[in-house]
């Protein structure tokens, strides 16, 4: 009796066993923030990672080499109401609750640097999506991969315009919103004017929500730079702008981040003109095949058309796809690539086909420091664009690096 | 000097708004002798009063003044019934929390109905040369904006026979009831058109920077330091605090970080508490 019994549960055990691990999904886990400050963003990221379930899912899932089969992805996600404690919490019920095979980070630098601890302890690949941070990836993580391009060559690109477009400049003004990622940003920046030979005869941070902006502009005015860049996030770089125009600043480059990539910088009028920025992706970009193939990497993915394609078929706003949605869908994609490489879920082997990659998606080159700052985003390159008036409408256009632009740079002293 | 002239006519530009906005505050204290904690509110009232005039009737800022300083007076009137009349003469504590509880009201359903995002209303007027500096029409007219509420306001308080009632209250309530004066209606009357002014700043502060509903704090924050500075209890000497204080922050700005002069006009306000309570133009 007891040797039927014990053939029992013998049986029983594998039948679980086998149950257990016949595995019908890849299951991705993330946080989005559906509520609080960071909602807009997020959601646009969030759209990004829609499309590639969509794109990879109407594939039959991706092919995984040791099980023999196509495994469609499954998400299993949370509203983080933009608050890194609800970011600790659910990234930790992501993994151990609902048995995510994969992470995607929430929206922002400050949200990623919590999720990253919680898939560290766990030894969960994440891919870091709107988060530029380079502090994330100095602190000996191992499984944190990053899609944007990281802080520290965030505005480096503004330097070169300026020398570009006036080889005589001599003189930077640095005015920026006194949080993290502008702050790195911004020193980033700071020691890149110096080492072109640059002054930079300003740099002084604002408190966040500030909204007059005289007395800096009274400053700059006195110190007579030839570029002013820095900013923050929408509203004060909005204002920023604004307040520039309207006091008249008469230089050759006014470089901010994040507001003047968001469709709305339009709002006030004349004064967004010739104002640059920084962007990771703009509808435009000119990725495709043959890019991939003078750089002598392969190309993956769908294209640019077709992402703007299913971006406008989602958001039904007619608006055109910013970089936030697009990082969403690279993200989903570099994750499938891996996984193909890798021809198995096994962590330890995606993360080496992730450490092997140099790849080049819709989205742009994508390749991963394997050094000290293990993780970090190093193929990725910032594009520039510029509000120019085109049939008499503001647009915003292409304009910096030059194998990538769709127009010419012009001075901000247009203006005046 | 160039950058000098400029920051004295910014300074004194955003002077005069500072003023008109700390105007209400000093009013309410010198007639009702109650500290109102719900002024920032009101300001932000008056922000979101202009910002919805302006997106659905098209009415510029600066003629929106008037329907929200008439909504405001009569909201005023109503919450001095409501709310104020009952703490009237208590202590301190009970007048700072009921002023703010209506703070917390105000804050609270505007982040529910208005959220937190900050919205602007963009006129799209040319900057006018002033010497060799370029100063936004929108300020200009906000300046004379200022200039004329303050002026209506002295005429209202000199020249009516409510405003005379109101400086009499203010004066000796209970003298003032003797000669047949409704204390009551004056106090009503006084606390609408205080916080109405709050209101009127708030539109002013719409038409030139961006704001939330939260924004009115900071403002709120300023006129404390301006009530002081100019005098508690007298509403012009606000005007001139105001002033003194758009200067201090304009000039100073110059030559040290923007940061660190919040701290400055911080000392300002202990070094007067200390050496002349009272303020520039208060009465001992």
């Amino acid at each position: 009796m007891r040797r039927i019994l014990t053939l029992f549960l013998v049986l029983f055990l594998a039948f679980a066993i086998g149950v257990s691990y016949a595995k019908d999904s890849i299951i991705v886990g993330f946080t989005m923030s559906k509520t609080g400050k960071l909602n807009a963003e997020s959601d646009e990221q969030f759209k990004g990672l829609k499309i590639w379930e969509k794109y990879v899912n109407t594939q039959g899932g991706i092919y995984v080499k040791s099980l023999g089969k196509k495994l469609p992805v499954k998400f299993v996600y949370y509203d983080d109401e933009s608050s890194k404690e609800r970011v600790q919490q659910l990234y930790a019920r992501l993994i151990l609750n609902d048995k995510a095979d994969f992470l995607i980070s929430p929206y922002s630098s400050e949200l990623t640097a919590t999720a990253a601890i919680v898939a560290e302890q766990h030894k969960k690949i994440m891919l870091a999506i709107g988060s530029a941070s380079d502090s994330i990836f100095n602190k000996g993580y191992r499984h944190i991969f990053q899609l944007y391009t990281p802080a520290s060559r965030y505005l480096t690109g503004a330097i070169d315009m300026l020398k570009a477009l006036n080889p005589r400049a001599s003189k930077v003004a640095i005015v920026y919103e006194q949080t993290n990622f502008a702050t790195d940003v911004c020193k980033a920046a700071r020691d890149y004017a110096l080492s072109k030979g640059l002054k930079v005869v300003l740099f002084e941070g604002y408190a966040p929500g500030t909204t007059d902006f005289t007395s800096f502009i009274n400053k700059i005015k006195s110190l007579q730079p030839d570029a002013v860049i820095g900013g923050g996030h929408f509203a004060d770089g909005q204002t920023l702008a604004k307040q520039l125009y309207e006091q008249r600043v008469k230089v050759d480059v006014v470089s901010l981040l994040v507001a003047p990539s968001v469709p709305e910088f339009a709002q006030i009028g004349k004064a967004a003109l010739y104002v640059t920025a920084p962007s990771q992706w703009e509808n435009g970009v000119k990725y495709n095949e043959k890019a991939a193939k003078k750089l002598n990497i392969p190309w993956y993915g769908p294209s640019v058309a077709w992402f703007v394609k299913e971006y406008k078929a989602i958001d039904r706003s007619g608006k055109e796809p910013g970089y936030h949605a697009a990082a969403g869908l690279a993200a989903g994609l570099v994750l499938q690539r891996a996984i193909e490489t890798a021809g198995t879920l096994d962590a330890n082997a995606v993360k080496a086909a992730l450490e092997k990659m140099d790849v080049m998606t819709f989205y742009g080159r994508v390749k991963f420091d394997t050094g000290r700052f293990y993780g970090r985003q190093i193929g990725h390159e910032m594009v520039y664009l510029q509000w120019q008036l085109k049939g008499g409408k503001l647009e915003k256009l292409l304009v910096w690096p030059p194998e990538a632009k769709e127009a010419n740079l012009i001075s901000y002293k247009k203006n005046f | 000097m160039e950058a000098l002239l400029a920051a004295i006519i910014t300074g004194l530009l955003l002077g005069m708004v500072y003023g008109l906005a700390a105007v209400g505050l000093n009013l309410i204290f010198g007639v009702l002798k109650i500290i109102n904690l719900s002024h920032g509110a009101f300001i932000a009232l008056g922000m979101f009063g202009a910002y919805y005039l302006f997106q659905y009737f098209g009415l510029i800022p600066f003629v929106s003044v008037i329907p929200v300083f008439v909504v405001i007076l009569i909201i005023g009137i109503l919450l001095y019934f409501i709310a104020i009349r009952r703490v009237m003469g208590r202590q301190e504590l009970s007048t700072l929390l009921i002023t703010y509880s209506i703070s917390l009201i105000i804050v609270g359903l505007g982040t529910f109905f208005f959220t937190t995002n900050p919205r602007s209303i963009d006129i799209p007027w040319e900057s006018i040369r002033i010497f060799s500096v370029y100063i936004p029409a929108t300020r200009i007219v906000a300046l004379f904006l200022a200039i004329i509420c303050t002026f209506l306001l002295y005429l209202f308080l000199y020249k009516t026979w409510i405003g005379k009632a109101v400086r009499a209250v203010s004066m000796n309530r209970v003298a003032a009831e003797y000669m047949g004066v409704n204390s009551h209606v004056i106090l009503a009357t006084s606390f609408g058109i205080g916080i109405g002014i709050a209101a009127i700043a708030g539109v002013v502060i719409a038409s030139i920077f961006p704001f939330t509903i939260l924004s009115g704090g900071v403002y709120e924050l300023k006129s404390f330091v301006i009530c002081v500075l100019g005098g508690l209890g007298n509403p012009f000497g606000a005007i001139a605090g105001g002033l003194i204080l758009g200067l201090v922050e304009s000039v100073l700005s110059l030559k040290i970080p923007v940061g660190i002069v919040p701290f400055i006009e911080f000392i300002l306000l202990v070094l007067m508490l200390l050496v002349k309570p009272e303020g520039i133009f208060g009465r001992r």
